[in-house]
């Protein structure tokens, strides 16, 4: 991808020019990559604007597109140093460069910056500027946001609290166009809130790879389309939702669903590929409604794949496993618990198995690992795969493939331990398994081997044919209800927060296998995830130095 | 600061002219409500009292003189009610309203009666003028369900309030626009 080996780009020496924002001092490079090619191209106002937080308004301009600037939201009056007959700079009295302000305002996306320029941004014409080119986007805008998902979110909402009037100036009927378009199985636009700033046309051509957007017509009667006969359904189609400035493209899973200043938002990281795209989960009263990605240069960027995206409604699934059932009946944590910890003590070394997840997380896996020591026991973890994209899914579906192999869970081949775990069963040697949140009898170990063992501890979030065939049931918790690292394809270890409460009994896995440990190996001391992470990351070699604070919000690479 | 209280006269010492006093006040009432006419009470409930103009009383959904909701679920007064007596269930993708082009009404609209204040917020925050605060100020039952009132119940006390249809304006603007260049 594109935005990624921007960043892999070695640094060379860009020759770094000083410019002035609002009167404070810029040292801004020369160049920058540009975010599609790599290329280096000028630097622009509005990046140097960036660089000390004075926040131009706009619309078409994104950091991660092409520059279109056609919104012209972003205006900014501008001067440059005066130079003399000998090309050096006529100066002031008081030593300091003689400024000539440019007549004319300029667009701060797309003016590259030259040394000792002068930018001001908030001057009473470029406030006029921005009220006028407001102004122009209302005038065919319907102004429909009670009925408008994008209200809460919306830049034109945000720029008419800045800039706007509170009166229409505009008596003529407003051009209607077409209304609840359906682009493709995802999209759905609204013409008339459009402001044709081809942010979804650019992504859709220049990151997604899909040129299936255009604008037709001409004038007011400006309409954004899609190829004729041509559907809408790329594997990226939700993100135009995220960078529509205004309402005009909405999302038809999240569509009349919530109003989105009802929703908390938690830093997560998405579960369904092992790209791990960093993600912001929206919840309201313990229900997810949306996923959104959240910006990390060093895996997703500013996006994520609508397959991650909308994989998320199994989290509030009616039949969610609640009770913690021991051989039928419902029981209690604490006998559970204390029932399988004198089971693993006294079983025979050898005896036990460990069937984990690679959707489990890091400290998870490294408890089992614990577990697995401590009872010489074989263990190994499922593969999960799909079809990769060039972009950002991944073939390997399980989150945390890496921190299976890192906590010594698997091998590097996953699942070959399977089979042998399987003849372990049948030939009577292995007497125990614990499983976790998979379901064992599509993997070659079927319910008649199941039925033969002595004890099945499964933990899983919903039912299969496993957890029926379980003596001790534990409910576990989704990515969504706790906290956990997960180590993605690439090694980055990135952490993720806990947005909603579980169902009923159901407790995080790494809370209750710290009690199980705790309870086989007398191993404390790490209650909390960050005391957790912290025990993990002293024993295994790879996380060494990590802390939980230290991962921050976008992670941290490590080495595999 | 202290202030010195009065030493009372003689008179005031007796007490008997202020009884006197205070008897006098009772029996003018007396005949006046006996032989005047004059009331001071009122024989609540078979007697109601009449609400002045803008009074508070509990919020209602009303709907436009065509018969249709006017509420299409922005959820705005959910977010504005201090008590949070106010719940709305949005439509979902499915989003059919009654009504051309609107798009949207809500599924559900509860309002906890017995929750709320009566502080008027949720209606000066409405942007399509839907709920109202008129003028029920009594409001019984016999169970805490019974008065979480459900969009049915609010839409049927709240009655009829005519608007300026915007939604309906709108959609009448864009058929006179049929000579649109795409058809899309």
């Amino acid at each position: 991808m594109s935005t990624q080996e921007t960043t892999r780009t070695p640094a060379p020496a860009i020759e770094k020019i000083k410019v002035k924002v609002d009167g404070r001092e810029v040292e801004a490079p020369r160049l920058t990559p540009d975010p599609i090619s790599g290329k280096l191209i000028p630097t622009t106002m509005i990046q140097a604007c960036a660089q000390v937080s004075v926040d131009v308004p706009h619309y078409c301009y994104h950091p991660k597109l092409p520059v279109a600037g056609n919104c012209r939201m972003c205006l900014v009056e501008f001067g440059t140093p005066t130079l003399g007959p000998d090309r050096k700079p006529i100066l002031n009295a008081d030593g300091t460069p003689k400024i000539a302000r440019s007549p004319r305002p300029a667009i701060a996306c797309a003016t590259p910056i030259s040394p000792g320029m002068e930018i001001y941004t908030n001057t009473p014409a470029v406030k006029q500027m921005r009220e006028g080119v407001l102004e122009f986007l209302l005038i065919n805008h319907p102004l429909d946001c009670p009925i408008c998902d994008q209200a809460g979110e919306c830049k034109l909402q945000e720029y008419s609290l800045d800039y706007g009037q509170s009166q229409s100036r505009f008596v003529e009927a407003k051009v209607h166009k077409p209304k609840a378009v359906d682009l493709g199985p995802r999209i759905v636009l609204d013409d008339e809130r459009c402001i044709l700033c081809t942010r979804c046309i650019r992504f859709s051509k220049e990151i997604a790879g899909d040129d299936a957007l255009g604008i037709v017509n001409r004038g007011s009667y400006n309409t954004l389309t899609a190829y004729p006969g041509k559907v809408f359904d790329n594997n990226y189609t939700l993100n135009t939702v995220d960078i529509c400035p205004v309402g005009a493209l909405t999302s038809k899973d999240f569509r009349f669903k919530m109003r989105v200043w009802f929703l908390k938002e938690t830093r997560s990281v998405c579960a369904s590929c092992a790209t791990g795209c960093n993600i912001i989960i929206g919840s309201r009263e313990e229900a997810v409604y949306r996923y959104e990605p959240r910006q990390n240069d060093a895996v997703n960027s500013c996006w994520m794949c609508d397959y991650g995206r909308l994989n998320y409604k199994w989290i509030g699934r009616e039949d969610r496993l609640r009770d913690v059932i021991v051989r039928g009946q419902k029981s209690a944590w604490a006998i559970a618990l204390n029932e399988i910890a004198e089971k693993l003590k006294s079983a025979a070394r050898g005896s036990v198995a460990i069937i984990a997840s690679a959707r489990q997380t890091n400290e998870e896996l490294w408890l089992l690992a614990g577990l697995k020591k401590q009872a010489a026991a074989l263990s190994d973890s499922v593969p999960r795969t799909g079809e990769a994209d060039k972009l950002l899914l991944n073939a390997d579906r399980n989150p945390n493939t890496n921190g299976a192999r890192l906590t010594g869970i698997c091998f590097t081949e996953m699942g070959t331990n399977l089979p042998q775990i399987a003849n372990g069963i049948a030939s009577g040697r292995i007497k125990t398994l614990l499983v976790f949140g998979e379901d064992v009898t599509k993997h070659g170990i079927s319910a008649e081997l199941l039925g033969k063992l002595e004890t099945l501890v499964v933990s899983d979030i919903l039912p299969n044919a496993t957890t029926k065939a379980a003596h001790y049931l534990l409910p576990g918790c989704a990515h969504a209800e706790k906290r956990g690292t997960f180590t993605n394809a690439k090694g980055r270890v990135q952490r993720f927060m806990k947005a909603v409460e579980p169902p009923g009994d159901a407790r995080p896995e790494w809370e209750f296998l710290h009690d199980l440990v705790f309870n086989v190996t007398g191993r404390d001391g790490f209650l909390t995830i960050e005391g957790l992470f912290k025990e993990m990351a002293r024993d295994v070699a790879a996380f060494n130095g990590l802390t939980w604070a230290g991962l921050g919000d976008l992670g941290k690479s490590v080495s595999l | 600061m202290i202030v010195n209280r009065k030493p009372l006269t003689f008179l005031e010492k007796l007490y008997l002219p202020a009884i006197a006093g205070g008897f006098k006040v009772t029996a003018r009432h007396l005949f006046r409500s006996l032989f005047g006419g004059k009331t001071v009470t009122m024989e609540y409930p078979e007697q109601k009292w009449a609400v002045p103009e803008g009074y508070r009383g509990a919020p209602y959904l009303v709907r436009d003189q065509d018969g249709n909701t006017k509420c299409v679920s922005c959820q705005l007064c959910e977010f504005v009610c201090p008590p949070k007596a106010i719940q709305i269930t949005p439509p979902g993708p499915g989003g059919a309203a009654d009504r051309p082009n609107a798009e949207k009404m809500p599924r559900e609209f509860e309002i906890n009666m017995l929750r709320c204040i009566y502080c008027g917020f949720c209606q000066e925050v409405c942007p399509e003028e839907a709920i109202f605060l008129l003028k029920d100020y009594s409001i019984t039952g016999l169970t805490r369900q019974e008065l979480i009132f459900n969009k049915e119940k609010l839409l049927a006390l709240g009655g009829v309030h005519p608007g300026i249809r915007k939604w309906k304006h709108k959609f009448e603007e864009a058929k006179d626009q049929e000579d649109f260049p795409v058809k899309v």
